[in-house]
């Protein structure tokens, strides 16, 4: 039971979250409306895939420390989660944007930055399905997911800063939390990151144990 | 240290020979970033100066694009694996990684310079500050060198390497692929140098992150 307390914990603040996004009081502002609720969702989706995918880059380190191919079974299922959540932000973004900024998919730095960061986490997947020993496609792939995390910073923190973006905090606007989030929100936006951050982790834990239990059966 | 940089120097010197002797390739490159300039100067149908700048920069960044990828993947398929074998018994992993990108490094910026020349001697030249341009194509040139070749190391060990490193590196370039276009638009503009600094800043910190990622990483990459 003990070991359990933090998915429990994760799906407390997640209805908290979801109650809070759905019912609580937002501020009213002008052109977002009632769409601000997104921030709720769509921002901690984001955090949460960084955070995935950096743990998920930790495990491609240990495994070439250790050599231990559980490490790397870890690896890439924190990519995978990582991908579902930047898919899941995709969907929120654009559906965003489709209100408050006129189109799906405007034509932003940021947008473009992190559609390249999916293509290289694709191309991760694609480099494991090429090989056929288990060693082999470890190292190597773990090797291009340390690489792939190095770019993706630049490219999501970096590159969207030095241009012009629609995005709160870039091209010089200031970030959405200096003006535009008050305490309330505040209280229901940081649980937000560490709820969808758990229940990544949620997901991962049972993907590894599905795949641990298949390795056993296999041999 | 004295020795190790000898035997750097020994390794460079073996790439060009090798180079030298199967000029064939060598000759491919070169042939390929002229064809290619050729190419795009009949699709686009231009007499010198009619593209705008900012095509012009963008063609040409994109043909310098596909040289790299093309001339950096054979950089681990060139040799038989029995011969790589013979090398790792000599010298350590980085020694072999780091005279690849600088071998590389010096290939790039060949080409880089004959596809420049060709470029503006069909097309002409809309560029105002000249040297900020040239140093962006040596940036650039190193940039490309330094992430593509520890890119063709992943993709030579899997089962189809040509496809395997468009798709993986086509993302890992973009970010330094932006700023350099950026950097190149700037100079193409003839804007004060001072506007460029940042620029050249963000290009250097992402050089030294890939150099520095090549360098830890290869050891892990020749074992398998």
């Amino acid at each position: 039971m003990k070991t359990y307390w933090w998915k429990a914990l994760g799906v407390l603040i997640l209805t908290y979250v979801v109650l809070q996004g759905l019912l609580g009081v937002v501020p009213r502002q002008p052109i977002l409306n009632e769409s601000i609720r997104n921030v709720y969702f769509h921002v901690p989706l984001w955090f949460g895939m960084i955070i995935l995918l950096l743990t998920s880059c930790i495990y491609s380190i240990r495994y070439l420390r250790s050599g231990r191919i559980d490490d790397d079974l870890v690896a890439v299922e924190f990519a995978n989660t990582a991908i579902l959540f930047g898919l899941l932000g995709c969907l929120t973004g654009s559906l965003w944007a489709n209100f408050t900024w006129g189109e799906p998919w405007p034509n932003d730095p940021k947008l473009n930055s992190v559609a390249v960061g999916m293509l290289m986490y694709f191309a991760y997947l694609i480099l494991r399905g090429s090989f056929d020993d288990e060693q082999r496609r470890a190292r190597i792939s773990a090797v291009y997911n340390i690489f792939a995390f190095a770019v993706f910073i630049p490219l999501i923190f970096i590159v969207p800063r030095l241009t012009d973006s629609l995005h709160p905090g870039n091209g010089g606007n200031p970030a959405f939390g200096q003006y535009d989030m008050d305490s309330h929100m505040r209280m229901v936006f940081y649980p937000a990151v560490i709820g969808f951050t758990l229940l990544g982790v949620w997901i991962t834990e049972l993907r590894v144990r599905m795949r641990r239990i298949r390795a056993v059966l296999e041999n | 240290m004295v020795q190790s940089v000898r035997q750097m120097g020994a390794l460079m010197q073996k790439e060009f020979l090798l180079e030298w002797r199967q000029r064939y390739a060598l000759n491919g490159m070169v042939l390929y970033i002229v064809g290619a300039v050729f190419v795009c100067y009949l699709s686009f149908n231009a007499r010198r100066g009619q593209l705008t700048p900012i095509v012009w920069n963008t063609l040409f960044w994109i043909i310098l694009l596909f040289t790299a990828i093309n001339a950096i993947a054979k950089s681990f398929v060139q040799e038989r694996p029995g011969r790589q074998l013979y090398y790792y018994t000599l010298v350590s992993p980085q020694q072999i990684i780091l005279s690849k990108i600088a071998y590389n490094t010096v290939l790039m910026l060949v080409l880089t310079l004959l596809g420049f020349a060709t470029y503006s001697f069909v097309l002409g030249t809309p560029v105002q500050d000249l040297p900020l341009y040239v140093l962006t194509l040596v940036l650039g040139a190193v940039g490309f060198a330094a992430s593509l070749t520890l890119v063709s190391g992943i993709a030579s060990k899997a089962e189809n390497p040509a496809t395997l490193m468009a798709v993986l590196s086509f993302p890992i370039i973009l970010p330094l692929l932006l700023m350099l276009l950026k950097l190149s638009k700037n100079a193409l503009d003839g804007l004060d140098r001072g506007e460029s600094v940042n620029e050249i800043g963000t290009v250097l910190a992402i050089d030294a992150i890939v150099l520095t990622l090549s360098w830890l990483l290869f050891p892990f990459l020749w074992r398998s």
